[in-house]
């Protein structure tokens, strides 16, 4: 066993990796950006250098920087976590030149399954099914457009090259191929440098399930599956393992499909082979195709190790460390049922646009695991991932699991940014969820209701104010000889002002909101970064300490600016000074979080300024365009 | 120490006390709502429909929230000026601001425009002194048209009338206890110099105004025409004049500017007593009502008041075989160290000497004092005022004048003859002074004056050889018996200012405590006594 590893990476995943080597006796060693100087993980690890700037360009995918930080550290090998170098065939290379072994698949694993179309090739040869599609390299859009009507509609246009959803395009009807297949070739140019598309059939009722493998380089196992197809815009919400409703011949044949795919590449380490079913007629042996191969630990782990009782990181250093695989497929079973939501600090109401700032306070149930990157007082920066923590449960029954993760995320406290954690918590209740009837589209057939902020009820409201009343400490509190004085407590929340009015009765205090009378409830409420946080069914309301004295502030010229509303990178301004614009013209393209985000004139009129040049990091709120004062 | 108790809360006496206690709160409680609803439901519905915030409002949004508020003469002119002045237009009282104690004088302008009369300048003055006294910082809530016209013989000439509030203003600022005013309406002619003598001053935007002439008197003088808000609202004060210092938008800003003005006062409360961890009684002072009797001759134990007042019913009860019908004893109350000296029936020579004894080591210590007083006078008699009973007197009278520490009182029973002096009464200047519900004051019973009056009528009818029937007596004496029993109410007490306010007894702990806590802003000077007559 290694004495001492590195960990390429950082937050939730950076953590859980140190977690398990400490438990082995391993040292840990772990890298930083300038912006994680005080970062959880760097706190965690047994040591941590430096590594560069915050931008992941600077730090994270610096595969030399890391290597060099690895050799002085005197670490044996690297664990790269997800993402960032994970699947990097060159950095793998890199790391064994420089005598250090990496913790993963071979670079000849990961090449493998890097490009999709030779992927796909490369598992149809295997035996393994994979989806009717175009995978070749003639890209001229009309051929493309054949290989479209061949396929038969609904297609799915994707990048080659792509990952993450970034140029993807569904097309309904021949009539959008055309469009759809530019503007995806145009995203998959900017983020990947390379527009090849491949066409493929598009699912009706997908489902994304996916098998965890586990190769020693010549055997290979398979840990059973996960379903992830509760899913937004691509990208995974809540997973869970195993698949509600698979048949025990599909579940063996997905197996067998997956250790078939492992063994073909002579995969080492901790894989994931995905899978899209169509579920269109109920889950059915003959309707899971290959979609590709992720040669890496996935975020959703913990579900597998929920349900089979591996450590998947253990594996990954014992194997990697030259073992063989611990178990034998006929040792491993499948216990139970288990659920993972991933807590993002997000505005879902605002089409879930990544929210920063600084965690004023972080604390989960009880019963739960939760894995997590951050502590109260870290600040979710622009520059990273805004995943707070995994939350993950597990039960004897899917039932029994879902209720726990419902009570899990009611749970659950963050303050100090905007979460997704209502969002959650309304598709732990969601019933089609609830009945196992899951799809990739559910979350989208039901956005706006499962998006909905609750508002704060009178209960959080009366809380608050009782908390802004401070009513801690000093003795004869609310002492009146014969009439009691009735006081007004004020906050803030957003640009509203709550106002209540405290009455301390000799049965205690009570709150009267628009002329309401109501006893505050016991619910958890907490006084952190100059703000009140009450908690509610998972959701946190946040209020303001209202400053009586602050009035009559008048924002000049609020109408003229065109805010970023995010924190993101500048990717395009298309206006400067002294140019006429339209309402609804394009400004200019925000970049955050694998979106695009199009900013348009609010109204008629000239650019005045122009604060920004593309290529800018802005923070949410900053001025990045000005409008000239209209002419009255 | 833990005082024991023979109290039998199910006994039909108590539950007979409690009830007929109850019935006194309740008349005592109606005056009080009364009185808090100020120029009453109409009045108010104007006032605030003007912008403003309701009077005592204004109190509660000046104070800390879950502050205590120690009002002082809440039934001030209670059945006085055919009812025309609830509260005598005027709360005053004690609260917490950024957790300083502050005295909060508000008008009510919803009482007569909160024109002053003679009571309001009564209550005034006595809140004033309370401050004074206590070292409280001064917030007034102006919103006054001044004196009231029609009494202004009672109101402006004598010594304690209008002109005294000035004068204590600036006596109160040059001994260093801050004054804030803010105007949150009228302030005109004298009441122009509440704000102009404040060290602070904050008026609020077209809504308070000063000026020493309105607008009419200022035609009616010289001709010119000139709006309230010109002659004298928050813009000119603050730009123009300098009468005041900073222009709030409204009511709750300005009140917000008021706690901030507080909150730089930069003040500290001496260390005088050794506080310690409050502890709550070992017995339900809810009980206080179902074992003092309901008649004021029926004697009770009061250290059974005691135990329900204070820390975990401990007394160290000083010289307990020594004059025994006046209680004497260290305890603490919610913290604080105080010595109690309680009636427990009437008080013999030897009663006096212990009293005046326990007096000068509070003194020495630096002890306030609480009285607890139920009492008829010092024993009358050939006996004892041969032995010296008035040279006895004199001496816990000496002590009770001349002593240095904090002294609250709390009529809890009778408040009769020469026991109300050396128990503290009005004239001996207790910081606080409150009465309970059942209690009576007067010189002496009404029974016995009448008898004194019927004796002196007697003796002359009989000295001119005429006869005077046992009917004709009782008739003579039933208009002074009853006048007697009208004027020793606490309602008509109250109304008079005689005391600082009827209490609950039940709330007797908390009205001690908050007391002490007022009384020790000051710092205690040194006590030297006068001459004992031994």
């Amino acid at each position: 066993m290694f004495r001492k590893i590195l960990i390429a990476n950082r937050g939730e995943i950076a953590c859980r990796i140190i977690a398990t080597a400490r438990r082995m006796g391993v040292a840990t060693v772990a890298v930083y950006s300038e912006a994680d100087a005080r970062a959880a993980h760097v706190a965690a690890a047994d040591e941590a250098l430096a590594i560069g700037g915050p931008a992941p360009r600077d730090s994270y995918l610096r595969g030399d920087a890391i290597i060099a930080a690895a050799l002085a550290s005197g670490a044996e090998a690297i664990h790269p976590g997800y993402g960032f170098l994970s699947e990097n065939p060159d950095f793998v290379d890199a790391v064994e030149a420089a005598g250090l072994r990496f913790i993963g698949p071979s670079a000849s694993a990961i090449r493998a399954m890097g490009l999709k179309d030779a992927a796909k090739r490369l598992m149809a040869d295997a035996g393994v099914p994979v989806v009717p599609g175009y995978h070749g390299d003639n890209q001229d859009p009309d051929h493309l457009a054949g290989a479209a009507d061949a396929i038969g509609y609904p297609v799915l246009i994707k990048a080659v090259a792509g990952g993450g959803g970034k140029g993807m395009r569904k097309v309904m009807h021949p009539s959008d191929f055309a469009s759809a297949l530019e503007s995806a070739r145009g995203e998959a140019a900017t983020a990947f440098g390379n527009d090849a598309v491949l066409i493929e059939k598009f699912v009706e009722k997908p489902r994304h399930i996916e098998v965890q493998v586990f190769g020693d380089g010549t055997d290979a196992v398979h840990l059973y599956e996960r379903d992830c197809s509760l899913q937004r815009r691509h990208q995974k919400v809540i997973e869970e393992a195993p698949a509600p409703g698979m048949p025990p011949a599909m579940r063996a044949a997905m197996g067998e499909a997956a250790v078939r795919a492992a063994r073909a590449i002579g995969y080492s380490g901790a894989g994931t082979i995905e899978f899209i079913v169509d579920a269109s007629d109920g889950l059915r042996a003959d309707r899971f195709w290959f979609m590709e191969m992720n040669t890496r630990l996935q975020v959703e782990h913990p579900v597998t190790e929920a349900i089979t009782g591996v450590d998947l990181v253990e594996w990954q250093l014992r194997v990697a460390a030259g073992e063989p695989l611990p178990l034998r497929q006929d040792q491993l079973a499948i216990n139970g049922h288990a659920f993972e939501a991933r807590l993002y600090a997000e505005d879902v109401p605002a089409g879930f646009l990544p929210a920063t700032g600084r965690i004023a306070h972080l604390a989960f149930p009880p019963g739960a695991r939760a894995d997590s990157g951050v502590r109260a007082g870290d600040v979710i920066s622009p520059w990273y991932d805004p995943m707070i923590a995994k939350i993950i449960v597990h039960g004897p029954t899917r039932a029994v699991a879902l209720q726990q993760l419902s009570r899990a995320l009611a749970g659950t406290q963050v303050a100090g940014t905007t979460t997704n954690l209502a969002f959650l918590g309304a598709l732990a209740r969601h019933p089609r969820f609830a009945a196992g009837d899951v799809d990739t589209g559910l979350i989208e057939a039901d956005l706006p209701a499962l998006a909905q902020v609750p508002a704060a009820s009178a209960g959080v409201q009366a809380t608050a104010l009782l908390a802004a009343a401070d009513l801690s400490g000093a003795p004869l509190q609310g002492f009146a000889l014969w009439s009691p004085l009735r006081r007004e407590i004020r906050l803030d929340r957003g640009e509203e002002t709550l106002v209540g009015t405290l009455l301390l009765t000799p049965s205690g205090p009570r709150i009267e909101i628009d002329g309401h009378e109501c006893t505050p409830p016991d619910l958890p409420v907490v006084k952190a970064g100059g703000q009140i946080h009450v908690f509610d069914a998972g959701q946190c309301f946040s209020f303001a300490p209202h400053d009586p004295l602050a009035r009559g502030a008048v924002t000049g010229a609020a109408g003229n600016a065109t805010v970023s509303p995010m924190p993101g990178l500048v990717k395009a301004v298309f206006v400067g000074p002294g140019q006429a614009v339209q309402a609804g013209d394009r400004l200019a393209v925000l970049e955050a979080m694998k979106m695009e985000h199009t900013l348009t004139a609010a109204r008629d009129g000239v650019v005045a300024e122009v604060l920004v040049d593309a290529g800018a990091q802005v923070e949410a709120g900053a001025v990045l365009i000005l409008l000239a004062e209209d002419a009255p | 120490m833990k005082l024991a108790s023979g109290v039998l809360t199910g006994s039909d006496s108590f539950r007979a006390n409690r009830a007929a206690h109850l019935a006194m709160l309740a008349t005592v409680e109606q005056a009080a709502t009364h009185a808090a609803a100020g120029g009453g439901p109409q009045a108010m519905a104007r006032h605030v429909s003007r912008g403003k915030m309701a009077p005592r409002d204004r109190v509660a949004n000046l104070l800390d929230p879950g502050s205590p508020f120690l009002e002082i003469g809440a039934m001030a002119a209670h059945g006085m000026y055919h009812g025309a002045a609830p509260g005598a237009g005027l709360i005053a009282g004690i609260g917490r601001v950024h957790g300083q104690e502050v005295m909060v004088l508000a008008n009510d302008a919803t009482v007569k425009g909160g024109t002053y009369y003679p009571m309001t300048v009564k209550k005034h003055l006595r809140a004033q002194e309370i401050a004074q006294e206590c070292h409280l910082p001064c917030v007034y809530l102006v919103d006054s048209g001044g004196a009231n016209l029609p009494n202004q013989d009672e109101v402006f000439p004598d010594r304690d009338h209008f002109g005294r509030i000035f004068y204590n203003q600036a006596r109160m600022s040059a001994a260093g206890i801050p004054q804030i005013a803010v105007v949150m309406g009228s302030c005109t002619a004298g009441g122009a110099y509440v704000p102009a003598m404040s060290d602070v001053t904050i008026i609020v935007k077209e809504q308070g105004t000063i000026f020493l002439a309105g607008p009419p008197l200022v035609r009616a003088a010289t001709g010119e025409v000139v709006s309230a808000e010109d002659l004298g609202g928050g813009d000119v004060h603050t730009r123009l004049s300098g009468v005041a210092d900073y222009l709030a938008e409204d009511d709750a800003h300005a009140l917000a500017l008021a706690r901030r003005a507080v909150s730089h006062l930069n003040r500290a409360r001496p260390a005088s007593v050794q506080w310690q961890a409050a502890e709550d009684p070992a017995y339900d002072p809810d009980e206080i009502l179902g074992l003092v009797p309901a008649d004021l001759r029926t004697p009770y134990d009061i250290r059974e008041v005691i135990a329900r007042v204070v820390d975990a019913s401990r007394f160290d009860e000083f010289k307990p075989r020594f004059g025994e019908t006046l209680v004497t004893g260290f305890a603490h109350v919610v913290g604080c160290p105080v010595g109690i000296v309680a009636n427990n029936g009437v008080l013999f020579s030897e009663a006096a000497i212990k009293g005046a004894h326990f007096i000068e080591l509070c003194s020495q210590r630096n002890i306030p004092l609480a009285f607890l007083q139920n009492i008829t006078g010092f024993m009358v008699g050939r006996k004892y005022e041969n032995e010296g009973i008035a040279r006895h007197g004199a001496k816990m009278v000496t002590a009770v004048a001349s002593t240095n520490v904090p002294k609250i009182t709390m009529l809890v029973g009778g408040s009769f003859g020469a026991g109300n002096y050396g128990m503290a009464g009005r004239a001996y200047q207790p910081r606080f002074l409150w009465t309970w519900p059942n209690s009576r004051i007067s010189v002496m019973g009404g029974e016995q004056a009448a008898g004194v009056l019927a004796t002196v009528k007697r003796e002359g009818i009989e000295r001119s050889g005429g006869t005077w029937s046992a009917e004709d007596e009782a008739e003579f004496k039933r208009p002074t018996i009853e006048m007697f029993e009208r004027q020793s109410h606490p309602l008509y007490a109250t109304a008079r200012l005689w005391d600082d306010g009827i209490i609950d007894p039940r709330k007797t702990r908390a009205v001690l405590a908050l007391s002490l806590s007022a009384a020790l802003n000051a710092p205690i000077e040194p006590t030297r006594f006068g001459v004992f007559r031994m």
